[in-house]
C-alpha cells in the first residue's frame, strides 16, 4: 500500500543533528589541487546550496560527500560515518542512504522511465507489486505519470532531471546530493526543477546540498515553501521563515569556502567577489 | 582578490620546468605496471563476484544471448569455410603422396586443438570485446557507472561479472559448433575437390581424436573466453576523454585482446602439449 506523502516526511528526526560534515578537506588532480581545506556541516534537513565558477569543486564536493571519490586528506562524515575511510564494499550500503541527481541525469539510456526509477528498489528485491505502486507514487509527484514505458531518449532535458530525482528519491533517502541541476536549461524549466526540489524539502524533509551557478535556486528554496494543504508554492513570511526548513550558501573559490552564511547574510555582503554573483 | 571585473581567477604563473628523458619513461613505465594493476584487480573481482551474492543472473542471460545468440551466424560462415579451406589446402599435398584419406585426421586435429578456439576467440573478441568497451565506455562518460555506484550497486559485479560469466559459458559452445561445421566444410571440400569418401573422412576424423585434444580446444575457449571479456570490460571502464575516448577504447579492446589471444595460444599449446605426454 502506497503511503501518502506526509507520512513520508521524516519529522520526527531532530532537526539539530549534523548529517554531513566536512573537515580540512584537500583534494588534488593532476591539473592541480582543487579543494585546500575545505570545511563545513549540513544540520539534519537543511539545504546548503554551493555557489561556484565552473572548476571551483563544487561537483567535487558531492562527489566526496557520496564517498565516489577519496580525499587526499581532511575529512568527510556523512550519517555519523566516515566516509573517507570507508572501503567501497562498505560504502555501497551507505550510498542506499542518500541520493545523487547528476547534472545531465545519468538515467540508464537502456532502461524505460519506469526501470530507472525502480531499478534502487529492484537491487534492494522490494516485491513487484510494492515496486509498481511507489514507481507510479513518484512518477505522480514530479507530474511525469504518463512516461513510465518511455525511453530517456525520447524525453526533454528537463523531463530527464525530474526522472533523475524521482529515481534518486525513490527509497526515500534522508540525504539527497543535487549537482546543477538547473544547469542549461530554460527558465520555465529550471523553475519546475527549483519547485520540485522545495517540495521534496517541504514534504519528505530531506537534507541536500545543492551545487548550482544560478543563485535565483538558492534564493528561490530560501524564501518559498510548498504548502502540502494547498499543493501551492508560497512565499515565506517573516513567521513561518522561523520554523522553516535553513538553508544556508556556501561559496567556494579558489579550492576555499569564501563565505559561508544565509540568504540575508549574501545579499548584506559588501564583497565585490559576493556581489557579481547577484548581478 | 580580482583586479578587475572580468577577471575572476587570478593568473597562475607558467611553469617552465620540462622533465627529463629518464623522468618520462619512468613515468610511462609506471602507467604501464599501474595498468596491468589494475587490470588484474578487475579480472581477480569479476571472478570472486560469481561466488557472492549480488549475483545478476537476468543480465547475464541476456549476455549470453548477446554474445552465443549473436556470434552464431559469423561463426557457422566462418567455421564452415575455414574447414572447407583446409581440406584444400592440405589435399593438394596429400595428393603428391596419395595419401588424401589422410585429410579428414589433419583437418580434425587442426580445428579442434588450433584454429576452432583461436579463430572464435579472435572473432568474437571483434564482435563482443568491442561491443563491452563501447557499451561500458559510454556509460562511463555519461556518468551512468557513477550512478549506479551512487545508488549502491557494484558496477564490478552488475556490468563485468555477468559479461564475463557469459563469455565463459558461450566461447566454449561457439567453439564446439564452429569445430563442427568446419569439419562439414572440410567434408563437402573433400568430397568434391578430392573424391574421398564422406563416411572416411567422418571416422578418420573422429578417430584420430583423443581425450587430450578436446581438452586442449575447451582449455583455450576457456582462456580466450576471460581475455576477450575481461580487456573488453577494462577497456570500457578506463575511458579518457568523452566519446573520442569511447572510439579509442573500443580499438584497443580488440587490438589488445586478439593480440592476447595469440600469445596465450602458444603458451597454452606448449603447457597442453607437455600434459598430453605426461597426463594423458
Amino acid at each position: 500500500m502506497a503511503q501518502s506523502p506526509s507520512s513520508l516526511a521524516l519529522a520526527s528526526q531532530t532537526s539539530s543533528e549534523v548529517l554531513i560534515e566536512f573537515s580540512g578537506v584537500h583534494m588534488s588532480f593532476a591539473e592541480g589541487e582543487i579543494l585546500r581545506g575545505v570545511s563545513f556541516s549540513a544540520q539534519r534537513k537543511e539545504t546548503l546550496v554551493l555557489l561556484g565558477e565552473t572548476g571551483s569543486g563544487k561537483t567535487l564536493t558531492l562527489k566526496l560527500a557520496a564517498g565516489l571519490l577519496h580525499p587526499d586528506s581532511g575529512t568527510v562524515d556523512v550519517l555519523g560515518e566516515r566516509v573517507s575511510r570507508m572501503s567501497e564494499r562498505e560504502l555501497l550500503g551507505l550510498r542506499r542512504k542518500m541520493g545523487f541527481v547528476f547534472q545531465e541525469g545519468a538515467l540508464f539510456d537502456s532502461l524505460t522511465v519506469g526501470e530507472n526509477v525502480a531499478y534502487r528498489l529492484r537491487e534492494d528485491h522490494e516485491n513487484e507489486e510494492e515496486i509498481e505502486s511507489r514507481v507510479r507514487e513518484i512518477l505522480e509527484f514530479i507530474e511525469l505519470g504518463d512516461t513510465m514505458g518511455l525511453l530517456p531518449s525520447e524525453l526533454s532535458g528537463g523531463m530527464r532531471r525530474r526522472v533523475s530525482i524521482a529515481r534518486a528519491v525513490v527509497n526515500r533517502p534522508p540525504i539527497l546530493l543535487y549537482d546543477s541541476p538547473t544547469a542549461g536549461l530554460d527558465p520555465i524549466t529550471s523553475q519546475t526543477i527549483t519547485t520540485l526540489i522545495l517540495r521534496l524539502r517541504d514534504v519528505y524533509g530531506v537534507t541536500a546540498l545543492l551545487a548550482t551557478q544560478r543563485l535565483q535556486d538558492g534564493f528561490a528554496l530560501a524564501n518559498f515553501h510548498f504548502d502540502s494543504a494547498t499543493r501551492r508554492v508560497r512565499r515565506d513570511s517573516a513567521r513561518e521563515k522561523s520554523g522553516a526548513a535553513a538553508t544556508r550558501f556556501l561559496v567556494l573559490r579558489d579550492g576555499k569556502i569564501y563565505f559561508q552564511g544565509s540568504p540575508e547574510e549574501l545579499l548584506a555582503a559588501n564583497d565585490p567577489y559576493l556581489q557579481r554573483f547577484l548581478i | 582578490m580580482a583586479d578587475t571585473p572580468l577577471q575572476v581567477t587570478e593568473p597562475q604563473a607558467s611553469s617552465p620546468e620540462t622533465p627529463s628523458v629518464v623522468e618520462v619513461l619512468v613515468d610511462a613505465a609506471k602507467n604501464n605496471v599501474l595498468k596491468v594493476q589494475d587490470y588484474s584487480k578487475l579480472s581477480f573481482r569479476s571472478l570472486t563476484n560469481l561466488f557472492t551474492p549480488p549475483r545478476y543472473m537476468q543480465d547475464t542471460l541476456m549476455q549470453m544471448d548477446d554474445i552465443g545468440v549473436g556470434s552464431l551466424p559469423i561463426v557457422l560462415l566462418s567455421g564452415f569455410f575455414i574447414g572447407a579451406v583446409l581440406v584444400l589446402q592440405t589435399g593438394a599435398q596429400f595428393e603428391r603422396f596419395g595419401q588424401t584419406m589422410l585429410t579428414g585426421d589433419v583437418v580434425s586435429i587442426a580445428l579442434v586443438r588450433e584454429l576452432g578456439p583461436t579463430i572464435t576467440g579472435l572473432l568474437v573478441a571483434g564482435r563482443c570485446s568491442s561491443g563491452m568497451a563501447s557499451e561500458l565506455g559510454s556509460m562511463l562518460v555519461t556518468e551512468q557507472v557513477d550512478a549506479m555506484r551512487a545508488m549502491g550497486t557494484d558496477p564490478s559485479r552488475k556490468l563485468v561479472s555477468p559479461r564475463v560469466l557469459a563469455t565463459l559459458i558461450t566461447l566454449p559452445l561457439l567453439t564446439t559448433i564452429s569445430v563442427f561445421v568446419g569439419l562439414a566444410g572440410g567434408m563437402v571440400a573433400s568430397v568434391f575437390s578430392l573424391r574421398l569418401d564422406a563416411t572416411t573422412f567422418w571416422e578418420r576424423a573422429i578417430a584420430i581424436l583423443e581425450f587430450s585434444d578436446l581438452m586442449q580446444g575447451f582449455t583455450k575457449s576457456i582462456v580466450f573466453g576471460f581475455i576477450l571479456a575481461t580487456v573488453g570490460c577494462y577497456q570500457g571502464l578506463n575511458v579518457r576523454g568523452g566519446t573520442q575516448g569511447v572510439g579509442r577504447a573500443t580499438t584497443q579492446a580488440v587490438v589488445a585482446s586478439s593480440v592476447m589471444i595469440i600469445v596465450a595460444d602458444t603458451f597454452l599449446t606448449k603447457i597442453a602439449l607437455f600434459l598430453a605426454d605426461k597426463v594423458f
